[in-house]
């Protein structure tokens, strides 16, 4: 990997520079110590020391609404694909949530290509940053998502008089070339870096897992039947916010909306999530997972068990937007994997 | 921000298809026969799924009920239960609608060349196997013996009436039927479907029972199949999930791991027995 730096005088007018060419999108503190990723109005709103943002970035990619196709009804009935996308920057990208990212575009690339997802994502340079403060509900350490490797185009470590500038794809280097005013790393600054980075898993020190990243499928197929599910049940309001945080949390509902003329309209998906009563509902009314325990599994098998089967990495990058969002206080990953390697 | 672009790409656009012709079987159910507007065959297996698309009211997942070896146009039953379906049955000959598909996996229609085929149909679960039943019927000589178990709730709901006719003399296969209730002019079966498992006799080893039912029907019939002494890798089932999209991105039909618009809807009974939630 190569290694350049933007002084930091230099980096606003690098994002300045930007927006005039694409949409800029970074971390914004939306209201006292809550951050958003949000559109970018001066270098000036940028925040690269915050601790977790509300919603990932997965929501330029797949939007919580997202038209997919638009149709005409009457005599001549007819349907085309929408697929639209803009040029977008995403600065202060987490590594936790870079994983997530690299996760949903296997997903959306697997077996039927998407292009809805794929077409904003090939249109996005992704920058990201280095987490300087913990969430206390994050346990990225034992997720194994406190540094990376790739899933970037840019990554920022800021080493104080400036930024040492990861470059992790020909369009990172592309964008840095055309827009920043940057220069080649030292070896100084480069070492540096790796000390920061370094340092990063201890903030996640007092929120750990007790089982070890490769082990928690075997724990859950040990306790697929523990009475933890129907305790979290009793509590659990069915309302799906777990879901609807989570940077992984991909699935989606598709419904159809008239125009006002009623000659055409438009067919879109919605977030949808798994513990909702009617996820798994069908037109004849069987539901097939009908009690709260068996949706609180099922998120909980997602999230350590089945994506972990199939790509070889969890479904859970352990950002703790769940246990943060969950009013009860019951969807915290953490509690739950702990609490059933204690058999309680 | 640039315009909408259209493009042919999408996993999620239907084609369009036409209505050719239609059939009242059952108050209902309807059936429908449809023929794909660029004039292609639909190329599916017996025991895949459509997505059918009413532009304005959303899309369903549904069997294909006809036999591949049906060229030209495709069959779909359809019971009015939920928006699309209701929708649906108020459209007639000419209508146009979407079609994505076909999805999924049919039945494994090369392990069970040579064997002897036991069907096992609970109420509208003759609308996918009728797909089967038919193709092997028009291949019937790659089949050892075939047998049709059918059971519905009254005879009212009986489907494919000309159908059941011809099986009842046929010679190609040994047919039984059952209704739940009687409604008095009934002079056959009267029980659930178990009740017609003792009429048979069958050479377990030899034999590939399929069955697709209601859910409740499952447990009791696979029950029945392995007291025949069919191994449960010969126990074929096809389960019916919301499938939403069709091509393993939305979510709804997962049952554990399993993505059942990808690698089902068609499963042996040994691929899920162990699935928490399956049956």
């Amino acid at each position: 990997m190569t290694f350049r730096t933007i002084e930091k005088k230099n980096f606003p007018p690098f994002i300045e520079k930007l927006m005039p060419a694409m949409e800029v999108v970074g971390v914004r503190e939306k209201v006292e110590g809550k951050y958003e990723f949000a559109l970018l109005e001066s270098p000036s709103q940028l925040c690269l020391d915050y601790d977790v943002t509300l919603l990932s970035p997965k929501k330029y990619f797949l939007p919580p609404q997202e038209t997919l196709l638009k149709f005409r009804t009457g005599k001549t009935v007819s349907c085309e694909a929408v697929l639209a996308s803009k040029p977008l920057a995403i600065i202060g990208v987490h590594p936790y949530d870079l994983k997530a990212m690299a996760q949903l575009d296997r997903i959306f690339a697997d077996a039927n290509s998407d292009e809805h997802y794929r077409k904003q994502r090939q249109d996005t340079v992704i920058i990201g940053s280095d987490i300087k403060k913990s969430s206390p509900y994050a346990f990225c350490k034992s997720m194994n998502s406190t540094t990376v490797q790739e899933g970037f185009d840019l990554f920022l470590t800021d080493i104080g008089e400036g930024y040492v500038v990861a470059v992790g794809t020909q369009k990172g280097q592309d964008l840095l070339a055309q827009w920043a005013t940057s220069r080649a790393a030292t070896k100084e600054e480069v070492a540096k870096r790796s000390e920061i980075q370094e340092k990063i898993p201890y903030l996640f020190s007092l929120n750990t897992l007790t089982t070890p990243y490769d082990e928690l499928p075997r724990l859950l197929t040990d306790h697929a039947a523990s009475k933890l599910f129907d305790e979290l049940a009793e509590k659990c309001f069915s309302c799906g916010s777990c879901n609807l945080v989570c940077p992984t949390c991909y699935c989606f509902d598709v419904q159809d909306e008239m125009a006002l003329n009623l000659s055409e309209g438009e067919r879109f998906r919605l977030w949808d999530g798994c513990l909702l009563e009617g996820f798994a509902q069908v037109a004849t009314g069987e539901n097939f997972r009908e009690d709260r325990s068996e949706r609180i599994r099922h998120r909980i098998f997602r999230k350590g068990k089945y994506i972990y089967e199939k790509y070889g990495e969890h479904g859970c990058v352990g950002c703790g937007r769940c246990a943060s969002a969950c009013l009860p206080d019951i969807a915290n990953p953490v509690e739950i994997f702990n609490r059933l390697k204690e058999g309680k | 921000m640039t315009a909408a672009q259209v493009q042919p790409t999408s996993i999620y656009l239907p084609s369009l298809a036409e209505i050719v012709r239609t059939e009242q079987l059952t108050k209902m159910e309807k059936l429908f026969e449809i023929k794909l507007q660029n004039g292609q065959e639909l190329g599916h297996q017996p025991g895949q799924f459509v997505e059918v698309s009413l532009f304005g009211i959303g899309e369903a997942p549904i069997s294909v009920s006809s036999s591949p070896t049906k060229k030209g146009s495709f069959e779909l039953a359809v019971r009015a239960v939920g928006n699309v379906t209701q929708a649906l049955h108020t459209l007639n000959r000419g209508a146009t609608l979407g079609i994505r598909g076909p999805f999924g996996k049919g039945f494994p229609i090369e392990e069970m060349k040579g064997k002897d085929i036991l069907f096992v149909a609970g109420g509208i679960g003759l609308m996918p196997l009728r797909s089967l039943i038919n193709y092997v019927l028009d291949n019937r000589s790659h089949f050892g013996r075939v047998f049709v178990l059918f059971g519905a709730k009254t005879p009212a709901e009986q489907l494919f009436l000309d159908e059941l006719a011809k099986w009842r003399q046929s010679k190609d296969m040994e047919y039984w039927e059952t209704v739940d209730r009687s409604d008095g002019q009934w002079k056959g079966n009267v029980g659930v479907i178990t009740t017609l498992f003792p009429k048979i006799t069958v050479d377990p080893q030899k034999t590939i029972a399929v069955i697709v039912g209601p859910p409740i029907m499952y447990r009791f019939a696979i029950l029945e199949a392995q007291v025949k002494g069919i191994p449960d890798d010969q126990i074929i089932v096809s389960l019916e999930r919301r499938m939403k999209c069709g091509v393993g991105k939305c979510g709804h039909c997962q049952i554990n791991h399993i993505y059942v618009c990808q690698e089902g809807p068609v499963f042996s009974y040994a691929k899920i027995k162990d699935l928490k939630e399956a049956i």
